[in-house]
């Protein structure tokens, strides 16, 4: 124990615990934009409900809650590191300013945009589209327009989110 | 933007472009 100081040992569970619950979360929201969004057109009607209801509903619950752990265990990581203020006002204020928190202050806020697509705009929407909250056909289909669009904004927004959070890390 | 956001590829180099963008702002910024 004396390399590290007990909170230091924190910082290391937690952010590993940020990195995987992120992984949980991205990884689902390429599977959506990479593999399902352009494979469910190619499936023969009569098989296409084992995706929606079978699987959308399970890959659904691993990437809404797995953006709300990243969210939380990236928080308590940066409190815990001492520079989340800082880094929220992305390094503007600091009297020395440092790379870091600009960089991973970007990485945050982006994050924190997309948390709110998955929360306000894919998950109600998706609800519709795996039935869950009953909607007429036409109101389906604007649902999955619109949580299409909210996911795929989400995967334009996660490759300079992941930048500027790895860059935050082994740059500096 | 609907147009570029329905075609995955046009998204992803999108992606890289506002990565570009940013690294930009960062290096400005720190």
């Amino acid at each position: 124990m004396d390399f590290l100081s007990q909170q230091e040992w924190w910082s290391v569970f937690i952010r590993w615990l940020h990195i995987i619950s992120g992984i949980m979360w991205i990884g689902h929201l390429w599977y959506f934009n990479f593999t399902q969004t352009p494979t469910v057109p190619k499936i023969p009607a009569e098989l296409r409900p084992a995706i929606v209801r079978y699987i959308l509903p399970e890959a659904l619950f691993w990437f809404r809650w797995g953006a709300v752990a990243t969210l939380v265990f990236g928080l308590i990581l940066a409190w815990l590191q001492g520079y989340l203020g800082s880094a929220l006002a992305l390094g503007i204020p600091d009297p020395h300013p440092h790379g870091k928190t600009t960089a991973i202050g970007w990485g945050m806020w982006i994050g924190f945009i997309m948390f709110l697509n998955v929360w306000i705009l894919i998950w109600p929407n998706q609800q519709k589209v795996i039935g869950l909250v009953s909607a007429t056909p036409d109101e389906v289909n604007a649902a999955r327009r619109i949580a299409g669009l909210a996911s795929r904004v989400n995967t334009l927004l996660s490759i300079p989110m992941l930048y500027a959070m790895v860059f935050a890390a082994h740059r500096y | 933007m609907e147009a570029l956001l329905n075609n995955l590829t046009a998204t992803v180099i999108a992606g890289f472009v506002l990565t570009i963008i940013l690294a930009i702002v960062i290096h400005v910024m720190a």
